[in-house]
């Protein structure tokens, strides 16, 4: 019902840039020229423009984020005293069918007398105040536009205005990044504060049991709920060991010999081609993994004599080292790009081969830089969830076995909360924690891995 | 005395090292370019089928007393298409052998009888050859991705609908043609039926709103970072935090928009609307990084030059250094929204993997994205569906490669050597 208010607005603020460009214009000629403006007749015009547009703008989105919350009360208060009594769950649910026959939706037929009415009046109430926060919007459109067309002199610093509200403009914006890293550590931290409630933490990190199916009712058998997370963890390892087990060889030595030994053309091939590896969704290599890896893999245990799950940690992790060589590769291949030539040249100097030259020089030379490639991999391949969720196992078992099936950290926070929830059960508060850890441990990686990489990129510049 | 130009033994042994490592680094690069090949290959070989699906001849007959009712949608299509499969093999009289006939014809096709009529009803009265869909198990056969060799008891198609199926290749009345219904419709659990067109619409949209608030945000950001910023704590910290956003797991990004958009806000469930606002926060960091990168490369002389002939700082940015910049930003944001297409774990998390059969319409109407319908797809049991996925990551992957090939142009063409 608000769609026509943007636009609205939009056109507004640009009739007054053109109404306010051409006041200034008129003032400078009057007044003898356009250098007795203090500032560009367009200055003026953004002036205008953004006093129309600001106030109706922040009115509007005020009102998109209280609407509701408004009406409800409001619409609370119409009804009849014994329903006012009830709890707030029972109101909250009197509310929805208040709601559902206001949209004209299901529930209509065999809904109470004081239901019916409360919809009605939700339907008014809406209806009125979508035209009244309209008319506002508007008024508070052109009022301001108004004013600030009437107050356009020649000695307006119509210029310092603008900039300083596109100044906060670019603020604000930078300040996004603070706002969701808080965002983050805020949602994570209060539903694992109450998860952490219920469970306490030391049987959350040192527990060895994971099964997070609690029972839905006293009576029901078999599901006490176990919230161990080291078989999670120990499984996360696993697979993130098997998949750098995979990138680190094939990715350091594809960097190496793509920066030390590879002609020209051979590189500008190569490096777009091993390039795609990254590009490519990790749905795409999830499904690579179930469907063709795992079984792979199972056919051919089954052929040496080995018993392979369907589902093993082997499959997963290989699919995701694929997946990460070339997040070491091209890092590495940075690293060791910055490594002076000079330095090549001295070892050259002193008779050492090319492999001598890589193995006792450059990579000793690179290696903090390495070392931070690999870490900001680890912290891909433990975060990493497609891959593993559609190829790795659900249920926890602590084994090392990478044959066997294993559970990670993101399996389990996918599990736990893609279907129908409840938010105080600590079912669905366990990913919360799971989350959290997660969040921590891959910061510490990215803030180790950053910092490293930082100072040896500072030792060579 | 040692002779030079005959290497002793240890220098053999060096120069053998020498080769083995610099093999060893082929082999490195050979491997991974195999598994590039070896994925797209498993996936086109396994997807190009389905752009094509069997299609079964029949002959309908529109008898007038079917349609007494003047509602032609109350009239017994089902029923119709029962009826041309038993005129066409009258030798079927089992209650049993009637059964695996009819269940050689996708559930779809009494809808495409009723379409027709309902387009023309001229037909009502006439005896028609028409065109319907065969079921996902005579598609997989026809396609070959069945054995026919496995014993009876292990076959989704018995022995009869195998000779059934024979007859009807050898009288032309069973032919493979384009699929079309794969893209012009949603989901559905009838393999034969799935489309991809409402995953590709979700998509669509969830993008327009990433790109519409990553953009301009990004933009903004990375201008103030590199160009007005002051050398304080406040934007270390920013900077910090934008590098450390950028490696953060996209499930937690997720778990943010769970927890944030739809328990706090109140935000409607599985919608482009949630999705959108959670993959632009992800991909922020991306674009603010690529942004400035463009910023540090335009050389400091045209500042210079802009503040000497008395520009204001915003002008300068503005009106000389943000043009130059622009190609470069334009493309860090396609390589952010190419990220965005391919994201799949934080939209799980926001409920975008519920079952949906409508094409979205609108930002708040529930909808599926591409990358979620291949998760989807990739968990159905039926045989029929491994070919949808694998055509639907083509798909993706065909986006996937036009975005970036589009960003390569992009950075070839407005690229500056200063």
């Amino acid at each position: 019902m608000f769609s026509y208010i943007t636009p609205c607005v939009l056109l507004l603020s640009i009739a007054a840039y053109y109404l306010g460009t051409r006041r200034a214009n008129s003032i400078a000629a009057a007044s003898g020229g356009m250098k007795e403006l203090h500032s560009l007749p367009t200055h003026y015009g953004v002036f205008t423009a953004i006093c129309s547009a600001a106030p109706a703008l922040i009115i509007f989105a005020l009102w998109i984020f209280f609407e509701d919350k408004i009406i409800s009360v409001l619409v609370t208060r119409s009804l009849p005293a014994d329903l006012q009594q009830l709890s707030a769950n029972e109101l909250t649910l009197v509310l929805n069918e208040v709601k559902n026959i206001a949209y004209g939706g299901f529930g209509a037929g065999h809904s109470g007398e004081a239901v019916q009415a409360a919809a009605k009046t939700y339907n008014l109430l809406s209806e009125f105040a979508s035209n009244l926060v309209a008319g506002l919007v508007i008024v508070a459109c052109i009022v301001p536009g108004c004013i600030a067309y009437k107050k356009i002199t020649k000695d307006l610093r119509a210029r310092n205005i603008v900039e300083t509200t596109g100044m906060a403009f670019l603020i604000c914006c930078s300040g996004v990044a603070i706002l969701t890293t808080l965002g983050i550590v805020l949602s994570v931290l209060f539903e694992a504060i109450r998860f952490f409630q219920s469970v306490p933490l030391t049987d959350f990190i040192f527990g060895l049991d994971w099964s997070p199916q609690t029972a839905m009712r006293v009576d029901q058998a078999g599901s006490s709920g176990a919230f161990g997370a080291v078989p999670v963890f120990a499984g996360t390892l696993l697979i993130a060991v098997i998949a750098m087990m995979v990138a680190i060889p094939i990715g350091l030595l594809s960097a190496i010999y793509l920066s030390e030994y590879a002609s020209p053309t051979f590189r500008t091939w190569a490096k777009p081609i091993l390039e795609i590896l990254a590009g490519i969704p990790t749905v795409v290599y999830g499904f690579f993994a179930a469907l063709t890896v795992a079984p792979l893999i199972r056919d051919l245990g089954s052929a040496t004599g080995f018993t392979v799950s369907s589902e093993s940690a082997l499959a997963a992790g290989l699919v995701m080292g694929i997946m990460i060589i070339p997040f070491v590769s091209s890092l590495s291949d940075d690293v060791i790009h910055a490594v002076p030539q000079s330095m090549r040249d001295g070892s050259f100097g002193l008779g050492a081969t090319h492999f001598e030259t890589i193995r006792y020089v450059v990579i000793p030379a690179a290696l903090p830089g390495i070392v931070g490639s690999i870490l900001l991999a680890v912290s891909r391949a433990i975060g990493e969830t497609m891959i593993v969720v559609m190829a790795a196992g659900l249920s926890a078992n602590l084994s090392f076995n990478p044959l066997s099936a294993v559970t990670t950290v993101t399996v389990q926070i996918v599990t736990l909360l893609v279907g129908d929830q409840e938010f105080d059960s600590p079912k669905t508060l366990a990913a919360f924690a799971l989350g959290l850890l997660l969040f921590v441990f891959t910061l510490l990686l990215n803030v180790i891995a950053l910092r490293v990489v930082r100072k040896y990129r500072e030792q060579y510049e | 005395m040692t002779n030079l130009l005959e290497p002793g033994p240890k220098l053999r042994r060096r120069y053998r090292a020498e080769k083995i490592f610099k093999r060893m680094g082929l082999s490195a690069i050979i491997a991974s370019l195999c598994f590039v090949f070896f994925l797209f290959y498993t996936i086109i070989s396994d997807g190009y089928s389905a752009f094509t699906q069997t299609y079964i001849e029949i002959e309908v007959s529109f008898n007038k007393d079917l349609f007494t009712d003047a509602n032609i949608s109350k009239a017994d299509f089902p029923g119709l298409v029962k009826k041309s499969l038993l005129k066409m093999f009258p030798e079927v009289t089992k209650r049993q052998d009637k059964k695996l006939l009819y269940s050689l014809i996708s559930p779809s096709a009494a809808y495409t009888m009723q379409e027709l009529v309902e387009e023309t009803p001229k037909l009502i009265g006439t005896t028609q050859k028409i065109w319907v869909l065969a079921d996902d198990d005579v598609d997989m056969l026809i396609k070959g991705k069945y054995q026919r060799d496995v014993p009876e008891s292990n076959r989704r198609l018995k022995d009869l609908q195998l000779k059934w199926i024979d007859r009807l290749t050898a009288e032309g009345m069973l032919e493979k043609k384009f699929n079309t219904t794969f893209f012009t419709s949603g989901d559905s659990r009838e393999p034969e039926l799935a489309g991809i067109l409402g995953a590709a619409k979700g998509s669509l949209l969830t993008l327009l709103i990433t790109l519409s608030l990553s953009f301009p945000i990004g933009v903004a950001a990375a201008v103030y970072l590199e160009e007005f910023a002051p050398a304080n704590r406040w934007t270390d910290i920013i900077e910090v935090n934008i590098n450390n956003l950028a490696a953060v797991p996209s499930i937690i990004f997720g778990l943010l928009g769970l927890a944030i958009f739809i328990n706090f806000w109140g935000l409607p469930r599985s919608t482009p609307i949630v999705g959108g606002l959670v993959l632009t926060l992800m991909t922020l960091p991306t674009i603010i990084i690529a942004g400035r990168a463009s910023l540090k490369s335009v050389p400091p002389s045209i500042r210079e030059a802009a503040l000497g002939i008395g520009a204001s700082k915003m002008q300068t940015v503005t009106h000389h250094v943000l043009p130059l910049a622009l190609p470069g930003m334009l493309t860090g944001t396609i390589i952010g929204m190419a990220q965005a297409l391919g994201e799949t774990a934080p939209l799980l998390m926001i409920g975008m993997v519920a079952f949906i059969v409508d094409v979205p319409g609108s930002f708040t109407d529930p909808s599926a994205v591409l990358p979620v319908q291949i998760y989807l797809w990739a968990d159905s049991p039926e045989r029929a569906f491994t070919e949808k996925t694998s055509a639907a990551i083509m798909i993706l992957l065909a986006f996937l490669i036009a975005m970036n090939s589009l960003a390569v142009f992009l950075r070839k063409k407005f690229e500056i050597k200063w």
